[in-house]
């Protein structure tokens, strides 16, 4: 369990991260979204106790992380690849790091074979590929077999059956009971893997929601149907939440009416379909659309909120995901 | 690489274990900087030089000496320190103990690596106190046994004018050790300094300008300030201890080596100050 609150941290006049409250609950994996420069990676070194907040708290389990007395078998993380001294082996980093908590050579070499280093970990970690050097930093991460993981970036530069690899670990280390926060550029990646998001753009919370509600509430799928009978099925789907743009003189493009209920309706009414093709909306879409509007927010109306009203109001609170119809329906 | 995730892996007892094991003690995170400073190239090949140069410039200045001795006056003769030319190496050899001490931790903030060390031991100043602890030791045992060769060697030359001394003669063991704790004194002093500036370049460019340049820009100034700058200087006090003849402008022996490690002591201060302020 990671809670986040009203985390602040300023650089100077810049803003990092600003009243980010968020809590990352055990047994999902939960992602975390942003684009470049939104504080992921800050808020991550936070939760490590790198950087120290300006003002605001983030607590693992409940303390903060210095105050563990035990901070490996408490948390295990990737903070960016190859955070290891480039003139020393994978076999002697991991030893050291294992030193300081009294972790035995043993469960070095299990992480190192966990990892698929066994080849290369007496090699210097200047030579490294990107891919080797990710696959260290989680054995690093997996050293103390930690109840909380914190990953920043896990599959970049992961070759596709690394990608795999990880993904298929991260869900059993969920599975497990343990709370897996990762950070991804990576939408389908992210999709793919986390269960629950927490999206943040300009140092701000967007959301903390499901991967699903999150698509969901970005923006509503849209079907494409083409029919020659265009103006009859239009007027039969008409209704309040209904929105039709038509872009030839027999496609509709219908939101607020499920795939389904248009068939039974056409059915229902004798008009034939040639094509009814449900489009959903993906989460680099849905990504997209969110950060989109927290930029906008930024610059004129009204702030997207500083997060601290979602402070302690229970996991499955989506304060800022209300289904969005605007811009889409023409 | 084939990895594949071992199906049947036992339910973890994390929870449990984080409750009661893997403690942070001091003593492992020593262990875990031993560990550090072993497995790195650099450690091996400075050191191998600085124990080369220390026994091989022994050996050539006593050769010199005995070389010129029958044509050497008789106040020269009167000042000659018989075990300090067997330790001439001590010049050069504290550049090589500062580069280091200065690379112990400069290069974990040039590579990143500072950030594990410091998601391992977050309260980040055992980190500080056992680099320096672990340098100091390393150099200091390392140090003694080289300085105790290049003694026996520089003075086994020397014989063959009869003018070597021997370990056991009055004031020679404290120059043989003094060597060795100046340098493990230079070492930690270099880790302070890099860990203040956290960078290499920097951190070599300030030990250098303490221990070298420093004395020679005193040298600049009027007499009478001299007089009083100079033996406080980092490198002439802790060089007072190292003397087998004390300078009458010096401070003596043990006041001299306290200054010295009164200045680590400060610069490592500074530095705990800083490591804990600063994000990492």
């Amino acid at each position: 369990m990671i809670t986040a609150e009203a985390l602040t941290k300023r650089y100077g006049p810049k803003t990092a991260v600003e009243g980010l409250s968020f809590t990352v609950r055990p047994g999902v994996v939960t992602g975390f979204l942003g684009p470049n420069g939104a504080g992921k990676s800050t808020t991550m070194r936070m939760i490590l106790g790198l950087d120290r907040p300006t003002s605001g708290s983030v607590t693992v389990n409940g303390r903060r992380y210095a105050d563990h007395p035990a901070p490996l078998h408490e948390v295990g993380a990737l903070l960016e690849a190859k955070a290891v001294h480039t003139g020393r082996s994978a076999y002697h980093h991991l030893l050291s790091m294992a030193a300081t908590t009294g972790i035995p050579t043993r469960r070095v070499h299990q992480v190192i074979r966990m990892v698929g280093l066994d080849e290369v970990a007496r090699k210097r970690v200047g030579g490294f590929s990107l891919g080797m050097g990710q696959r260290l930093g989680i054995a690093t991460a997996l050293l103390g077999d930690p109840a909380t993981l914190v990953l920043d970036e896990p599959v970049n530069g992961l070759d596709p059956e690394g990608v795999l690899w990880i993904r298929t670990l991260l869900k059993s280390l969920a599975a497990e009971g343990r709370t897996v926060f990762l950070s991804s550029h990576l939408m389908s990646e992210m999709a793919l893997t986390a269960e629950h998001l927490i999206v943040v753009g300009r140092g701000r919370l967007i959301a903390d929601t499901s991967v699903a509600d999150f698509i969901a509430g970005a923006a509503p799928d849209q079907v494409r149907v083409r029919t020659p009978d265009a103006d009859r099925l239009r007027a039969l789907l008409f209704g309040p939440e209904v929105r039709i743009a038509t872009e030839e003189r027999d496609v509709l493009e219908v939101s607020g009416v499920s795939s389904d209920d248009i068939g039974r309706i056409a059915a229902a009414h004798g008009i034939t379909l040639f094509e009814l093709v449900p489009h959903r909306v993906s989460l680099e879409e849905a990504f997209m659309e969110s950060t989109r509007d927290a930029v906008e927010y930024r610059v004129g109306g009204p702030s997207v909120g500083t997060g601290a009203t979602s402070a302690g109001t229970g996991p499955n609170t989506r304060p800022r995901t209300g289904p969005r119809t605007r811009g889409r329906a023409a | 690489m084939s990895t594949t995730i071992t199906p049947g892996t036992p339910a973890p007892d994390f929870a449990a274990r984080a409750a009661g094991r893997g403690r942070v003690t001091f003593v492992r995170v020593l262990r875990a900087e031993w560990i550090k400073l072993r497995s790195l190239r650099s450690t091996f090949w400075v050191l191998v030089a600085a124990v080369f140069v220390v026994i091989a410039l022994g050996l050539l200045v006593t050769s010199g000496t005995v070389d010129r001795w029958p044509d050497t006056g008789a106040a020269e003769r009167a000042r000659f320190s018989a075990p300090n030319a067997s330790l001439t190496g001590l010049y050069l050899a504290q550049l090589a103990i500062g580069v280091l001490g200065v690379l112990v931790i400069t290069g974990e903030y040039a590579t990143g690596s500072i950030r594990a060390t410091m998601s391992a031991v977050p309260h980040r100043l055992p980190v500080l106190w056992a680099k320096a602890a672990v340098f100091g030791a390393v150099t200091f045992v390392l140090m003694l046994v080289t300085s105790l060769i290049a003694f026996l060697a520089g003075q086994a030359v020397l014989s063959k004018e009869h003018i070597d001394v021997a370990l056991g003669d009055p004031g020679v063991p404290r120059v043989v050790v003094g060597v060795a704790l100046y340098l493990a004194i230079t070492g930690i002093l270099a880790i302070g300094v890099g860990a203040v500036v956290r960078n290499a370049a920097g951190g070599i460019a300030i030990v250098f300008g303490l221990l070298l340049v420093l004395p020679q820009v005193v040298q600049a100034l009027p007499t009478a300030w001299q007089d009083h700058i100079t033996r406080y200087l980092p490198s002439e006090a802790g060089q007072a201890f190292t003397r087998w003849h004390p300078s009458a402008d010096a401070l003596s022996p043990n006041t001299g080596i306290t200054v010295f490690a009164l200045y680590a002591a400060a610069t490592l201060a500074a530095a705990a100050v800083l490591l804990r302020r600063r994000d990492a």
